[in-house]
C-alpha cells in the first residue's frame, strides 16, 4: 500500500464514521435516551430522502436557476417534515408503550412495513432518481492518486455541524436540560414542575428530524426507494448498542470506531468478511461490556 | 358476539335463501362463461423488497394477455388472469402456487423472480404437475419437467459477454457482486471463461444484498488499475456503487463498466447521469428496431404510460404468455404435458427477434447483446451475438 493509498483510505474511513454518526443521533435520543426502539428509524431517513427528492422536483419546474441550492431546501424540509411525523407518532402511539419496550418494537415495525408501502403505492415503487447538486459532483483532486469525492466531504462537515447543534441543544439549554433530566428521572422531573409528556414528544420529534436529515442527505450516496431504510436501519441500531445505549458520546465514539474498522477491513477482506467481522467483534466487545462501550449510570 | 336467538336465525336464513334466489340467475351465466375461458396464473411479488422488480413484470404480463384476449384467446377462449401476491417471502410463493394449482386449476403460471422464490415453487409444480414460466435471467443449473425458462441463463450472457469484453476493452478484470447464488455463480463462470481466454483477475468482491458503502472497494478497483469492470451487483446497491464511483472519477467515459444486473429500468433509479457511458448486457433492449419491438414498445407505454421503460425481464415475460399460447395451440391442448412437448423447437417472433425454444431442455436459444447507456437512460446497442444455445449445465 502506497501513500496515496493510505490517504484515501483515511478518508474513507473518516467518511464512513461520519455517516454512521449522521446516521445513529437521531436513534441515539430515541433509543438511547428515551428507551424506543424505534424500528422506523430506517422509514423517517426514507422520507427524508423523498423530501430531497420533491424539492428537486420543485426546483426543477419552478426555480431551474437555483437547482444548485435545493439541497439546503430538501434538507430543511426533510428535518421539518420528519419531525413532525415524529411528533405525531409520539403523540398517537408511542406515548401509549413507554412502559412496554417490546410492544414499541412491534409497533414501530408495522410503522416501518406502513409506511414502505405508502412510498411503493403513492411515489413508485421502483427507486427514483435524486440528482446530486452539479457542485458536489465529482472530486477534489488533492494530488494525482488522492481523489477525494466531493460529496463525502459535504456530508462529513454536516455531520460533524449536526453533532454540535445536537450537543449544544442537550448540554447547553435549559430545554436539554429538561431532556436529560426527564431521561434520567422522569418522576423527579415531573416533580420538579417539567411537563414531561411535552418533553418526550419534542425529544421524539428531534430525533425523528434528525433521522430526516440524514436520509435527505445520503440522497447522493445511496439510493432513494421504498426498501432504503432497510439498508441503514441495522448499522444504525449496531452503532447505537455498541456504543452504550444511553450515552450521545458514545454513539460518536462507536460510530467513528466502527467506521474505522469498515474502512480498513473492507480494504483487506471481502465485502461480506468485512461485515461478519466486524459484527463478531461488536458481539464480543459486548460480551464483555453488555451496556456498550461508554455505559452511563442512570437511575431507573 | 351475543348470542343468536331462534327469530333472529330464522331472519337471516330467510334472507340469506332470498338472497341466493336473486343471485343465482346472476351466477349461471358467469357459470356458463367459463367454460369458454382458460385461467393462468400471474405469481409475483407485489409487496415486500422484490416488488420494485417484479411490479412491472405483471404489467407486461397483462398485457400480452389483454392482446391475446382482443385477438380471439387461446383456442377459442378467453384468458382468465388470476393475480396472486408472493410477498417478497420464499414460502408464501410456495403456498400461492399450491392455491393456484389446486383451487384455481390455473392451465399454467407466469411468474417468480429471484431463484430462491423458483427454487421454492419448483416442487410445488413438479408434485402437482404444473407448468410455471420463468422469465427472469439467472444462473442456470437447473432445469425441470414443469418450468419453462423464457430469459437467459449463464452461457448466453457472461460467457458471451467475457468473449467480447477479451477481445475488445481489456484482459484485466476486476469482478464485483451482491453476496448471494446469482452473483456468486456468474462470476464463478466468469473467472473460468477468463481463465480459458487467458486473462487477469485485478480482484473481486462481494457485498451483502442493500450494502451502500463501496468506498474501499473503489479505492481498491483503483489501485487495481483493471481494464474492465465487470459488475454483478444487485437491486439498491447499484444505485450506491454506480453514485459512489461517479464521485470518485471513475465514469463510463474513463473506464469499461459492465453490468450484468443493471437495465433501462434499473437506470431510472441510478440516475442516467451515474450509469451513462456504461455498458450491460442483455438479451433485449427497449431500442430494438424491429416490428415486433416497436409494436409491443407501443402498446405498453399506451396502456402504462409514456414515461414508463421497459427492460429485459418485462420483455420476458410477456413473450412468456404467448409461448404458451402458440404452445398451447400447436398441442390443440391445455394438458401440461402436450404444451410441454409442443414447445421443443417452438419457434417465436419476439420484440427480441426471432427466438425458439431448445429441443429438450425448456430455455430459449436467445441473443446476448451488448449496448452502452446514453444519457437519456435507453441502451445503444454495440454487440449482438448470434443465436446462442441454452445450455444450462455449462462445463466448468
Amino acid at each position: 500500500m502506497n501513500f496515496d493509498m493510505l490517504a484515501m483510505q483515511a478518508f474513507t474511513g473518516l467518511s464512513i464514521f461520519t455517516i454512521l454518526m449522521l446516521m445513529a443521533l437521531g436513534l441515539a435520543i430515541v433509543f438511547g435516551l428515551m428507551g424506543v426502539i424505534n424500528m422506523a428509524h430506517g422509514e423517517l431517513m426514507a422520507m427524508g430522502a423523498y423530501c430531497s427528492y420533491g424539492m428537486a422536483l420543485l426546483f426543477e419546474r419552478f426555480f431551474p436557476g437555483l437547482m444548485d441550492l435545493y439541497i439546503f431546501a430538501g434538507i430543511a424540509l426533510a428535518f421539518v417534515v420528519t419531525s413532525i411525523f415524529g411528533f405525531l407518532l409520539e403523540r398517537g402511539l408511542i406515548r401509549y408503550l413507554y412502559q412496554r419496550p417490546l410492544d414499541t418494537l412491534l409497533a414501530t415495525w408495522g410503522v416501518s412495513l406502513i409506511l414502505q408501502q405508502v412510498f411503493r403505492q403513492f411515489i413508485n415503487p421502483r427507486e427514483v432518481e435524486v440528482p446530486t447538486v452539479s457542485w458536489l459532483q465529482g472530486a477534489w483532486q488533492v494530488s494525482e492518486g488522492v481523489a477525494l469525492p466531493l460529496s463525502r466531504i459535504f456530508i462529513v462537515f454536516l455531520a460533524i455541524a449536526t453533532a454540535v447543534v445536537v450537543y449544544l441543544l442537550l448540554y447547553k439549554t435549559r430545554s436539554g436540560l429538561r431532556i436529560r433530566a426527564v431521561t434520567q428521572n422522569r418522576t423527579m422531573a415531573g416533580a420538579a414542575g417539567i411537563n414531561t409528556k411535552k418533553v418526550d414528544a419534542y425529544t421524539f420529534a428531534l430525533g425523528c428530524g434528525l433521522a430526516g436529515i440524514a436520509g435527505s442527505s445520503f440522497t447522493m450516496l445511496a439510493s432513494t426507494g421504498p426498501t432504503t431504510g432497510q439498508q441503514y436501519i441495522v448499522d444504525t441500531f449496531i452503532v447505537v448498542v455498541f456504543g452504550g445505549v444511553e450515552s450521545l458520546i458514545g454513539t460518536v465514539a462507536s460510530a467513528f470506531i466502527i467506521g474505522q474498522m469498515q474502512s480498513w477491513f473492507e480494504y483487506s477482506l471481502s465485502g461480506s468478511m468485512a461485515r461478519a467481522s466486524i459484527l463478531l467483534l461488536v458481539i464480543v466487545v459486548l460480551y464483555f461490556r453488555p451496556n456498550g462501550l461508554f455505559a452511563t449510570k442512570v437511575r431507573r | 358476539m351475543s348470542k343468536i336467538n331462534r327469530r333472529d336465525f330464522l331472519k337471516a336464513s330467510a334472507l340469506t335463501a332470498a338472497g341466493s334466489a336473486v343471485a343465482a340467475p346472476f351466477i349461471w351465466p358467469k357459470g356458463a362463461m367459463a367454460q369458454n375461458t382458460v385461467k393462468v396464473g400471474i405469481l409475483h411479488s407485489l409487496s415486500g423488497t422484490i416488488a420494485i422488480a417484479e411490479k412491472s413484470v405483471v404489467d407486461a404480463e397483462m398485457l400480452a394477455i389483454e392482446e391475446i384476449n382482443k385477438s380471439g384467446g387461446v383456442l377459442g377462449m378467453k384468458i382468465e388472469p388470476v393475480v396472486e401476491d408472493g410477498a417478497s417471502d420464499w414460502p408464501t410463493f410456495a403456498e400461492k402456487a399450491r392455491k393456484l394449482l389446486e383451487r384455481d386449476k390455473v392451465a399454467a403460471v407466469m411468474g417468480c423472480y429471484t431463484s430462491a422464490s423458483r427454487k421454492a415453487v419448483l416442487p410445488v409444480f413438479e408434485k402437482l404437475k404444473g407448468l410455471l414460466y420463468y422469465p427472469t435471467y439467472y444462473e442456470g443449473l437447473e432445469q425441470s419437467p414443469n418450468i419453462m425458462y423464457t430469459a437467459q441463463e449463464a452461457t448466453q450472457s457472461v460467457i458471451a459477454a467475457m468473449e467480447w469484453l477479451y477481445k475488445n476493452k481489456g484482459k484485466n478484470f476486476y469482478m464485483i457482486g451482491s453476496d448471494y447464488i446469482w452473483p456468486r455463480t456468474t462470476i464463478k463462470i466468469a473467472k473460468v471463461t477468463l481463465n480459458r481466454l487467458g486473462g487477469k483477475l485485478a480482484g473481486e468482491g462481494y457485498y451483502p444484498l442493500g450494502h451502500i458503502e463501496f468506498s474501499s472497494e473503489i479505492n481498491k478497483i483503483k489501485a487495481s488499475k483493471a481494464d474492465v469492470i465487470l459488475n454483478c451487483v444487485v437491486g439498491g446497491s447499484n444505485v450506491a456503487f454506480f453514485k459512489q464511483l461517479t464521485a470518485a472519477g471513475i465514469t463510463g467515459k474513463n473506464q469499461t463498466i459492465l453490468s450484468l444486473a443493471v437495465s433501462e429500468e434499473e437506470v431510472s433509479g441510478i440516475g442516467s447521469e451515474n450509469a451513462a457511458g456504461t455498458m450491460t448486457c442483455m438479451g433485449y433492449f427497449q431500442s430494438l428496431k424491429n416490428p415486433a419491438n416497436e409494436k409491443f414498445v407501443k402498446a405498453f407505454k399506451a396502456k402504462y404510460g409514456a414515461n414508463r421503460v421497459v427492460g429485459d425481464t418485462l420483455e420476458c415475460g410477456y413473450i412468456s404468455v404467448y409461448l404458451w399460447k402458440l404452445a398451447a395451440e400447436k398441442a390443440k391442448s391445455f394438458d401440461v404435458e402436450k404444451v410441454v412437448a409442443a414447445s421443443s423447437d417452438l419457434p417465436i417472433d419476439a420484440p427480441e427477434g426471432k427466438v425458439k425454444f431448445h429441443a429438450s431442455n425448456h430455455h430459449l436459444w436467445k441473443h446476448a447483446r451488448i449496448g452502452t447507456f446514453r444519457p437519456d437512460g435507453q441502451v445503444d446497442m454495440i454487440y449482438e451475438s448470434p443465436l446462442i444455445e441454452p445450455n444450462p449445465f455449462p462445463k466448468l
